[in-house]
């Protein structure tokens, strides 16, 4: 023993380390990795909001209107609405497409009606193209900002109200914002049970 | 007996390897294409082939001359050099060099690609499984196009029990159809899983992502049918999923979409007429076999547990309103997606009836399109 | 420090392996060990091996002859885990366990008890994750690559097996690597400093760093997958805020590293050969060290150019595609040191040397079609289709497994003793390098046509190439069988073999007995360090 003691010893002064430490220190950079994995998805987050990657635009924007309407520009804004799978409502936008000046407060509606016999909970996802313009989109009120519930067979008119930010790239003349309407009737239900328990 | 296993067994091999199938041409590079875009991508290609190929053949050139002058049986003495500096800083700068001149042409193209502004047509390309939806945009409602595109070989050919025609595989109920040297935008979603639509003679590849819209754009200069796939794993049908787009002059185009518009507004009407038990029989089966013989199989057996058999059993033979609801709704966790979007109302009025009228589910019930668009449309 | 091996030494010190079945069970003996894992992973290459054959042989014709697509899409999936997870990685850490210590003069890996627990770990993960292929709904198939939602909201119930066994691979490498690096850091004869080491340790201290680096990623990015499965969150889903894209981010940020670790090793191995059979140095030892480290740094910044179609900010796009093109500078680096080493040497072509020189051609075949790919604009035309499978394989099967194939013939006489049948080698090479090639070149040319990967069925214009590809996957796997052959031969028996074995080797290990002794470098007196690397 004594010499593979000393055969270690002497490489291991070389390099300064102790196996015990060192796996401790393996073990600790194992679970960094592990929560760095995790702490990828805000760090995703924050990504997506500074490139606008898969267009996703931001919160409620409660900054007070400051920005005069650029009555010489006109920017096409195009609304499309999708379902996703399995989701059963009729969802359309009032109007396919409005142009607005940049700057200005705009408000349009989408409708919805419900035509299954069951009460639903859905979530819309937005998302802009291109992607760039999802930074100067502005909006301060949004039915994407909550879940919507309607009861079979109900119908109702959703409001949305943007600004353009007058930012807003000079080559960007259309731009497309796009809803997906996903049903969370279960994801929802689960939730509460969670917290009745 | 021995004769006819043998016999059996040449049958056999002469079958495999004569073409039981229509001769296709094949080709080894990437296609040219008919937009700009295309061609540019193809260039950068071949230029980038083309750098492959000489540096392939100056290391192997050594490589295959040093074994054939340095072998041991020649006789040689090992040199003993190990390493040079200067050899060492040469290859590595070269490569980046080369590297550097590559990435010039491949940042314009790509730059190019990007800019999707100031499109004539707008079009959203929907991934569902295993079809694609295709709207046309328009301010007008009335005036918006929006059809389905499933694969149309049929299962025979697929199965081995027919002939494999020409595009095989690649040959969509209705094709796309779009007019010549305009900028169509193509606004690219999906409803379920990740697809990619992809058309290689545009060099338009593009992932379709739940929730999410992308864009990409083609100008297309030639007159012609495009085809292609979908590029990305989206479940069982994953392969049986083509894309197909008809390039032609602006007023066949417009002649097009007047007929698709019409067509609409007929599928409208149809829906409003009284329909018998038989037309809705012949219709659904037409139905049934474009749509759902997929997952539940021409002889409506499906494959359990995740299709199951509605020969028999479940709905197909219960309540006739749960059997709407789930063909209108489709089953959450389950395959059965929601058809009120893909099928008119009087196609699902045809399919189910259908289904609980064939293989022997003699149901002998009956319901009317227009009820069925009553309750897609709220009456229900 | 060295109580870990104390405790093992003190027990069986100076006797020799135990008798039975149980020497294999509770064995902490570094060779034993190797040779464990070398087993395993021959196994699963047979096992996913037969999977790949399913797929060629319904790709052999156009139509659907033998498998439904349901079930084709679990071969894929199921031959991509096993040759990655089952096949490619445990043969290295096979190759670690019997090589690492022997080349740098240890007695024995520095966490033997370990060592044991992380083989054991692998037949129980891979048993849970074959098994899901019998249970209703079949097994995982959604691709080794797992995009959401597919891989969770549409997924088989099995899913959740396939995240415990990955959770268990990941388990079993990490140890793994552990006990790598602190061997290497510790346990180096005394005096030898770390550019002394030979390029396979040093190849493999590169790659345990990178696998404990990323495969808690994997766990981490699975853990998210099971708990969007079972617990309502939704880390991939857009429907409660989260995004399928990330899960791809995420997937690649271990995935590309995961590459990497793949194949550094293995130029480890034909670094090692080269030199033998050329008789002369290694060109550029420091120049290979440090492309090494220089790939492995720069496989943490590339991944999302497995994503250029996915859609990224055009930035974003630019930034991977430049990033991507700079790995090919120490990659050449690193080839052009190979040639340079062969260049003026006196060269015989043993088996050992056959497989490492098709190793660095095909390798290289796979290397410049990779650079094809890292440029954007035509990745476009490129992305999903067979051009991609042809060029993984290129690196991966001539690459990963022909170094590994190489590794064992050469090393194959020190372990055992016993020279193995040059000849039967000799044609197993050519057997394997025809086929091979038959196989996956064709590739190439479907891909540029147009062929999508993943598909059990395909347009007719396809046809031809597929056959010929089917024809050479059948050839290269049937002579995988040749070679358990010569594998056992030579284990049973053959000419004897020298310590030195072949004349031009160089290093720790060829200082020692053939076969190796069970207990090597107990004491560190005798070892010649000027031995230590060619």
């Amino acid at each position: 023993m004594s010499e593979l003691e000393t055969a270690s010893k002497t490489s291991s002064e070389s390099a300064g380390f102790n196996p015990r430490r060192s796996v401790g220190r393996l073990l600790t950079v194992v679970v960094g990795m592990f929560a760095f994995g995790f702490a990828l998805v805000p760090l995703y987050d924050v990504i997506c909001d500074v490139t606008g990657l898969n267009g996703k635009t931001g919160d409620q924007y409660t900054e007070a209107i400051s920005q005069s309407a650029d009555p010489d520009r006109v920017v096409t804004i195009q609304f499309l609405t999708n379902n996703n799978a399995d989701m059963p409502w009729e969802f359309r936008p009032e109007v396919r497409s409005i142009k607005v000046h940049p700057g200005e407060l705009n408000q349009t509606t989408f409708y919805v009606q419900n035509p299954a016999n069951r009460t639903i909970m859905a979530q819309a996802v937005p998302s802009v193209t291109p992607f760039i313009a999802a930074g100067y989109l502005h909006k301060t009120e949004c039915f994407c900002f909550e879940q919507q519930e309607l009861a079979a067979s109900e119908s109702m008119d959703m409001p949305l109200r943007f600004i353009i930010d007058s930012e807003i790239p000079e080559d960007i003349e259309t731009l497309t914002l796009s809803y997906t309407l996903f049903d969370i009737t279960d994801r929802t239900s689960g939730q509460l049970a969670v917290v009745d328990n | 007996m021995k004769k006819a296993k043998q016999g059996n067994w040449l049958v056999a091999l002469s079958m495999l390897l004569s073409s039981s199938w229509a001769h296709a041409d094949w080709t080894v590079n990437m296609r040219e294409g008919v937009t700009a875009i295309s061609r540019d991508v193809y260039s950068l290609h071949m230029i980038i082939f083309w750098v492959c190929v000489v540096i392939g053949v100056l290391v192997f050139g050594v490589m295959i001359l040093s074994m054939l002058m340095h072998r041991k049986s020649l006789g040689v003495k090992p040199a003993d050099f190990h390493h040079s500096t200067k050899l060492e800083i040469i290859w590595t700068i070269i490569p980046v060099v080369i590297l550097v001149v590559m990435a010039i042409p491949s940042t314009a193209t790509l730059t190019a690609m990007y800019d999707a502004s100031d499109a004539d047509i707008d079009i959203e390309v929907r991934g569902l499984q295993w079809k694609w939806q295709y709207t046309y945009l328009n301010d007008d409602p009335e005036k918006e196009v929006k059809f389905i595109s499933s694969l149309l070989t049929p299962s025979e050919e697929i199965y081995n029990d027919a002939r494999k025609r020409e595009n095989y595989l690649l040959d969509v109920d209705n094709e796309v159809v779009i007019p010549i040297n305009k900028k169509i935008r193509f606004l690219i979603t999906s409803q379920d899983v990740i697809h990619a639509w992809w058309v290689p003679d545009f060099a338009v590849k593009k992932d379709a992502i739940p929730g999410f819209v992308h864009e990409s754009w083609a100008i297309v200069e030639e007159p012609g049918i495009y085809r292609g796939q979908c590029a990305e794993l989206c479940g069982k049908q994953h392969g049986f999923m083509p894309i197909v787009v008809r390039a032609v002059e602006q007023a066949e185009y417009e002649e097009w979409l007047v007929g698709k518009q019409e067509e609409a507004k007929a599928v409208f009407e149809t829906v409003g007429k009284e329909w018998t038990q038989e037309e809705l029989m012949v219709k659904g089966e037409e139905v049934y076999t474009r749509v759902c013989s997929v997952c539940h199989q021409a002889n409506g057996q499906g494959l359990p547990p995740a299709f199951p058999s509605l020969v028999g059993t479940g709905l197909a033979v219960g309540s006739m309103q749960e059997h709407i609801d789930i063909v209108l709704h489709g089953k959450a966790g389950t395959a059965m997606q929601s058809f009120s979007s893909q099928l008119n109302a009087a196609e699902i009025a045809a399919v189910v009836i259908y289904e609980r009228n064939a293989w022997g589910n003699d149901m002998g019930d009956m319901i009317q399109p227009r009820e069925i668009n009553a309750m897609m449309n709220g009456g229900q | 420090m060295s109580s870990v091996i104390e405790d093992h030494h003190h027990d069986d010190h100076h006797h020799g392996p135990a008798k039975g079945i149980m020497r294999w069970v509770f064995t902490t003996n570094h060779k034993d060990i190797g040779t464990l894992y070398l087993w395993f992973s021959f196994m699963m290459f047979l096992l996913g091996g037969t999977f790949a054959l399913v797929i060629r042989a319904e790709l052999f014709q156009p139509g659907l002859q033998i498998v439904e697509p349901e079930f084709f899409n679990q071969m894929t999936t199921m031959h991509g885990l096993i040759m990655v997870f089952g096949a490619v990685m445990p043969a290295f850490v096979g190759l670690a366990n019997w090589l690492v210590p022997m080349m740098i003069g240890a007695p024995d890996m520095a966490l033997p008890r370990m060592n044991n627990y992380s083989f054991w770990i692998l037949p129980f993960a891979f048993t849970m994750l074959a098994s899901t292929l019998l249970m209703e709904g079949g097994g995982p198939n959604f691709g080794w690559t797992f995009y959401a939602p597919l891989s969770t909201t549409y997924a088989p119930p099995s899913v959740t097996f396939f995240i415990f066994a990955v959770h268990l691979m990941g388990i079993s490498s990490i140890m793994g690597s552990i006990n790598v690096i602190v061997t290497i850091l510790n346990l180096r004869a005394p005096g030898m400093t770390l550019m002394q080491m030979p390029l396979f340790v040093w190849t493999w201290l590169i790659t345990a760093y990178l696998l404990i680096a990323v495969m808690p990623v994997l766990a981490g990015v699975v853990t998210m997958m099971l708990m969007d499965i079972h617990f309502g969150t939704a880390f991939f889903s857009a429907a409660g805020g989260g995004d399928p894209v990330l899960f791809q981010h995420v997937f690649w940020f271990f995935g590309h590293p995961e590459v990497y670790i793949m194949i550094l090793p293995a130029f480890g191995v034909v670094s090692a050969i080269i030199p033998t059979f050329t008789r002369k140095k290694l060109f550029g030892y420091a120049s290979m060290v440090y492309a090494t480290a220089s790939i492995a740094f720069l496989s943490f910044i590339v991944w999302a150019h497995h994503m250029f179609t996915v859609g990224m900010p055009l930035a974003g796009e630019l930034y991977f595609m430049y990033a991507t093109m700079l790995i090919a500078v120490p990659t050449g680096v690193k080839v052009f040191n190979w040639v340079a080493t062969m260049w003026q040497g006196a060269m015989t072509f043993e088996t050992p040397m056959l497989f490492a020189i098709a190793f660095v051609i095909l390798f290289t075949i796979g290397g410049l079609s990779g650079l094809m790919l890292a440029i954007a604009p035509a990745d476009f035309q490129y992305h999903d289709t067979y051009f991609v499978v042809a060029h993984f394989h290129y690196v991966l099967v001539p690459g990963s497994i022909f170094s590994i194939m190489a590794a064992v013939y050469y090393w194959l006489p020190k372990w055992t003793g016993n020279m193995y049948d040059e000849t039967l080698g000799k044609t197993h090479f050519w057997l394997s390098f025809v086929g091979v090639n038959v196989t996956f070149f064709p590739q190439h040319f479907i891909g540029l046509a147009g062929m999508p990967r993943r598909i059990p069925d395909y347009a007719l214009q396809f046809a031809d190439f597929n056959m010929v590809s089917s024809m050479g996957a059948f050839l290269f796997g049937f002579s995988q069988l040749f070679f358990m052959f010569i594998v056992i031969k030579c284990i049973r028996g053959g000419k004897p073999a020298t310590a030195q074995v072949w004349e031009g080797a160089h290093g720790l290990e060829w200082t020692v007995p053939s076969p190796a002794p069970y207990h090597t470098f107990t004491t560190p007196d005798g070892i010649d360090l000027k031995e230590a690397h060619g």
